[in-house]
């Protein structure tokens, strides 16, 4: 155990000893021996040291058969410095190890550990041993050094050559580590899953460690709420009639309140993946919980390609390094900084510290993003139409010979000193409180459809901009008529109309005001016109005095009013009607946050489901089709038991309260 | 050897229990402030019926007195409107329209009789109006050239001028381009009765366009030399900031109807007097269908005769008191609470997501 890893010690100055270990399974291993006084304490070059009970051993290391996901063990080869005999230390996944024993061991003993402490939730492993002679070893060694320096096929030549020795081993005994959840992992998970989050937890654990730890932390339900549907088989047809089944089942009962899951196992994916392609996507799609165990890195990055191809918008999150393909395949990759490593954190879009910080970056970073890109992307389209239909609607006046209503200098002035400021503060934009959304996540799913930006939403600012256009064009060429009709007034009186109209539309939709806000887009306006005030004021310019003289004029200041009011009268009216009378899920929300305070709607929600429980046809109405709506989320780390959607998706917070001092907090770990 | 059979030990610590990686991380935290973690004070207003029906009814009541106000002030204005291109061809010469304002031996001279419908205060504005004259055409309005204009020393920047640049043999003209060329040449005398009104042609054009635009020291050379005419002729003595008829004519208009100031009249007309112009009808406009329009007016605080503001306000004014009134009717016939959560889709269909 102490031998057995790739962990170095590191003596600091005070005698005490740390390890450095690549994953903490290794760590926990060596620190678990120098507990039983097997201390390893040093690791130089070829020699490890250690002190057991006062006894200096030394150990020279000959070779290490490193870890690799296809063979799911290590071995390292040492020598026995005093007898100068050679010994093969094996460590590795029980199925990995178990098979090798020599036989004649009685392995069943072994098999029950396994299995009782999968059971308790803990991860096992195996370790074994053999002794080796020295003319074996030597012809051996010659082989792995040539296979260790093949130009081409490197490592399947080492795993053949790794295969050669690994055989016949007296089995040591088991070693179970208990992992920890995160805190605030179930929690997350709930409500992630109540905004319509789809949950994949993918593992390498074995498959009742992965099963317990996913009725833990709320990702599946126990019955008989929730089922949980195996695919299992030891051949391919076995694999392929136990796959049918469960999509059979998956099929008939979708309609029922039970939650249903499946779970499949590492070499039972593969099959899977290579010949039962289309069933497993189709069985994918009807199922929002499923859980993967004894995946390689690379089946996780299949995982989460099938999922995308199903035109689902994915998430991976994980923290290791073998989390890195999937997290760089799914469209977000999330990383969680930690113990392992920053490995998985660099590779990531995203990188946090905690699992439980997942449910802000989605929940309300997420939503604040995408509301203040839709609108940004939107008003910068209307801001650019407006003036283009502007002098569209000139050359209808202008003999349709492509004159420009506008001067140069306005124009370039227009996208960066005009009108760009006031859009830049939407990012202090906050149409709900982070507390609202917390207490309604099913607001994300409102999001998710991309209610906010898409082709409808794109034609009402469309068709605003159309109509501003008209009204200020209209308006301009009525009142700036014969005797006042000249280009630059003129152009002038149009720039200023659009201008006064957008400080209006960016105000009107705005959710909420800090001073920032108002700084922007009042501040801009007033910049408007003291930098027209500078133009007007160089001689040379074309537009020399002519804001001057506008403003001077009351039938300037009259039109500007005009303008605004012909402008923005109907967008209000429309805008509060629809608030009104057929409000968004957002309108409402805001409402009740800002007139009566959220605590108020629990009670009232609460009451409103108990009457409605009746229609139970609630899952059949879900707009499960929809694939764009759901996000299933792939991770790595396990989670815990779920609760069914039909009873009462509020009252989570009053029980969650008071589970949290019951379920005690665990460390994510990758496996 | 190693020992064996290790049962399940946990493992050290919670994630954030390392008291150095905490120190280390504290440190590496950006400095909290109100504006980057987006926690600054904000006023979070939502459309309340109250709110919006006030607006509209403020609205409202702001704007109708500001119709009445201006229309007020439009009716206000006494304006005389003379078409004359039409009725000073010769009759002989109507089917030819072109013929003769192309041909310089007739007579263009033309009488035509005003009779004044209101009293008019001086000082009256005396305008030419041309209908169907695109001055905003874009090669129309490039054609000029404006640095010839300022200086004298830069007579020979004819860029952009095309094709009314230099004379045929080469000489710059200046001004050059179509803008001048094309300057209105048509003349008004004015009689009431016995009595000749004086047009005072001073200060019709722009101030700052007679100091900055169009210099003292630029006088008009090589102009309308060429075969083919286009307007009026310029006296060479003259400096072009004092050319006032060329200035308001460069000033290009914006739409194809628009109306220039030819002078002003300082004398009150009365009701029923009659005024007899004598006008020059020298202005090309039969070749394009373009209307030539003599203009009489007085003016206001807010411009011209222009009935368009007072209108408008009028019904937006209207308009938006009737919205008040509509939403006050709505809201009161189906009052809806706000922030109903029962109205929340996910709560229509629980679970039913």
């Amino acid at each position: 155990m102490a031998l057995c890893n790739t962990v170095i010690p590191i003596k600091s100055p005070s005698g005490q000893i740390s390890y450095k270990a690549q994953s903490q399974d290794e760590d926990a291993l060596v620190n678990a021996a120098s507990n039983l006084h097997m201390v390893l304490v040093s690791k130089n070059g070829n020699n490890a040291e250690i002190h057991f009970n006062r006894r200096v051993v030394q150990y020279e290391i000959l070779d290490v058969l490193e870890f690799t996901s296809d063979r799911k063990r290590m071995s390292v080869l040492i020598s026995d410095s005093e007898s100068g005999k050679i010994f093969l230390l094996s460590k590795g996944a029980d199925e990995a190890i178990l098979p090798l024993a020599y036989s004649g061991q009685q392995i069943k003993t072994f098999i029950d550990a396994v299995d009782k402490y999968a059971q308790l939730g803990l991860r096992t492993l195996c370790l074994a041993w053999r002794e080796l002679g020295l003319q074996e070893y030597l012809e051996w060694s010659r082989l792995f050094k040539e296979a260790n320096s093949a130009l081409i096929d490197r490592e399947w030549k080492v795993a053949e050559v790794c295969q050669k020795l690994e055989h016949t081993l007296d089995i040591l005994g088991i070693s179970a580590i208990e992992d920890r959840l995160q805190a605030g992992v179930p929690e997350t998970i709930e409500i992630l899953r109540q905004s319509g989050i789809n949950f994949w937890m993918l593992t390498g654990d074995k498959q009742s460690t992965a099963i317990q730890i996913a009725l833990l932390c709320n990702l599946i339900s126990s019955e008989p709420k929730g089922q949980l549907l195996y695919i299992n088989g030891k051949t391919e047809d076995e694999v392929a009639r136990s796959l049918e089944r469960v999509l059979l089942t998956m099929r008939i009962t979708s309609s029922e309140p039970k939650e249903l899951a499946f779970v499949v196992d590492g070499w039972a994916l593969e099959i899977i993946l290579t010949r039962y392609k289309e069933a497993f996507t189709e069985l994918a799609v009807l199922s929002k919980t499923a859980i993967c165990c004894r995946v390689t890195p690379s089946q996780k990055a299949q995982l989460v390609k099938l999922l995308k191809s199903c035109d689902y918008r994915t998430l991976a999150i994980g923290d290791g390094g073998n989390d890195v393909r999937m997290i760089q395949q799914a469209h977000i990759g999330v990383g969680i900084s930690g113990r392992e490593g920053l490995q998985a954190a660099r590779a990531a879009d995203y990188s946090i510290g905690k699992f439980r910080f997942l449910k802000r970056l989605i929940l309300v970073h997420g939503r604040y993003s995408y509301n203040r890109t839709a609108f940004l992307s939107q008003y910068s389209f209307y801001k650019s139409l407006l003036i283009c239909f502007i002098q569209i609607l000139f050359s209808f006046v202008s003999g349709i010979a492509g004159t420009s209503l506008f001067n140069s200098v306005s124009l370039m002035a227009y996208n960066v000193f005009y009108t760009s400021i006031p859009v830049l503060t939407t990012v202090l934009d906050k149409d709900l409180s982070e507390r609202t959304v917390t207490q309604n996540p099913e607001i994300l799913l409102y999001c998710q459809a991309g209610r906010l930006l898409n082709p409808s939403t794109f034609a009402g600012w469309f068709g605003r901009s159309l109509y501003h256009a008209i009204v200020v064009f209209l308006i301009t060429i009525h009142v700036y008529a014969n005797e006042k009709s000249e280009m630059e007034e003129l152009s002038m009186v149009a720039l200023s109309g659009s201008i006064w109209l957008q400080a209006f539309v960016v105000t009107l939709e705005m959710n909420s005001f800090t001073f920032v806000q108002f700084l922007g887009i009042w501040g801009n306006f007033a910049a408007f016109y003291i930098i027209n005030f500078g133009i007007s004021s160089i001689p040379s310019a074309g537009m020399y005095t002519i804001m001057f003289r506008l403003c001077r004029q009351p039938s300037y200041w009259i039109t500007m009013l005009l303008i605004s009011g012909v402008g923005m009268g109907p967008v209000l009216a429309l805008k509060y009607f629809r608030y009104t009378y057929s409000p968004s899920a957002i309108n409402i929300l805001q409402k009740a946050e800002r007139s009566r305070g959220p605590m108020y709607t629990l009670v009232n929600l609460e009451s409103q489901l108990r009457l409605d429980n009746n229609a139970t046809d609630s899952i059949s109405s879900m707009p499960v089709k929809k694939s764009s709506v759901y996000e299933p989320l792939l991770s790595d780390s396990p989670m815990a038991s779920r609760r069914s959607v039909a009873s009462s998706s509020f009252d989570i917070f009053q029980p969650a309260q008071s589970r949290v001092p019951a379920s005690y907090p665990r460390n994510i770990k990758a496996s | 050897m190693d020992s064996s059979n290790a049962a399940g030990t946990s493992n050290g610590g919670s994630g954030d229990g390392d008291p150095a990686a905490a120190a280390r991380r504290n440190t590496k935290m950006p400095k909290y402030s109100k504006f980057t973690q987006q926690e600054l004070p904000a006023c979070k207003p939502i459309l309340t019926p109250k709110w919006v029906v006030s607006v509209f009814f403020l609205v409202g009541v702001i704007f109708v007195p500001v119709g009445v106000v201006s229309l007020l002030a439009a009716r206000d204005v006494v304006e005389i409107i003379d078409r004359y291109d039409d009725a000073c061809v010769p009759v002989n010469m109507t089917d030819n329209k072109l013929g003769y304002i192309q041909n310089e031996t007739i007579s263009k001279e033309c009488t035509r009789t005003l009779t004044v419908t209101k009293d008019m205060k001086q000082p009256i504005f005396v305008y030419y109006q041309l209908d169907n004259f695109y001055q905003n055409h874009r090669r129309y309005v490039k054609s000029r050239n404006d640095a010839q204009l300022r200086d004298y020393k830069k007579a020979n920047q004819t860029t952009s001028c095309e094709p009314e640049r230099t004379t045929a043999d080469g000489k710059p003209i200046v001004p050059c381009g179509l803008i001048a060329w094309s300057l209105f040449n048509d003349t008004y005398i004015f009689n009431r009765g016995n009595e000749n009104l004086t047009v005072d042609k001073k200060d019709i054009s722009w101030k700052s366009d007679r100091e900055h635009k169009f210099a003292k020291n630029v006088y008009p050379s090589n102009f309308q030399n060429g075969g083919l005419i286009g307007g009026a002729k310029l006296d060479s003595s003259i400096p072009l900031s004092d050319q006032e008829d060329l200035i308001v004519w460069m000033r290009t208009a914006a739409l194809p109807t628009f109306r220039k100031l030819y002078g002003r009249i300082y004398v009150d007309l009365k009701e029923n007097d009659t005024i007899t112009v004598k006008l020059d009808n020298n202005y090309n406009t039969y070749s394009f269908g373009g209307k030539k329009k003599l203009v009489l007016s007085t003016a206001t605080w807010l411009g011209g005769k222009n009935d368009f503001l007072g209108f408008a306000y009028l019904i937006v004014g209207g308009l938006c008191i009737f919205l008040a009134f509509a939403f006050t009717l709505l809201y009161v016939i189906k009052p809806r609470k706000l922030g109903d959560h029962n109205y929340l889709s996910w709560n229509r269909h629980p679970a039913g997501r």
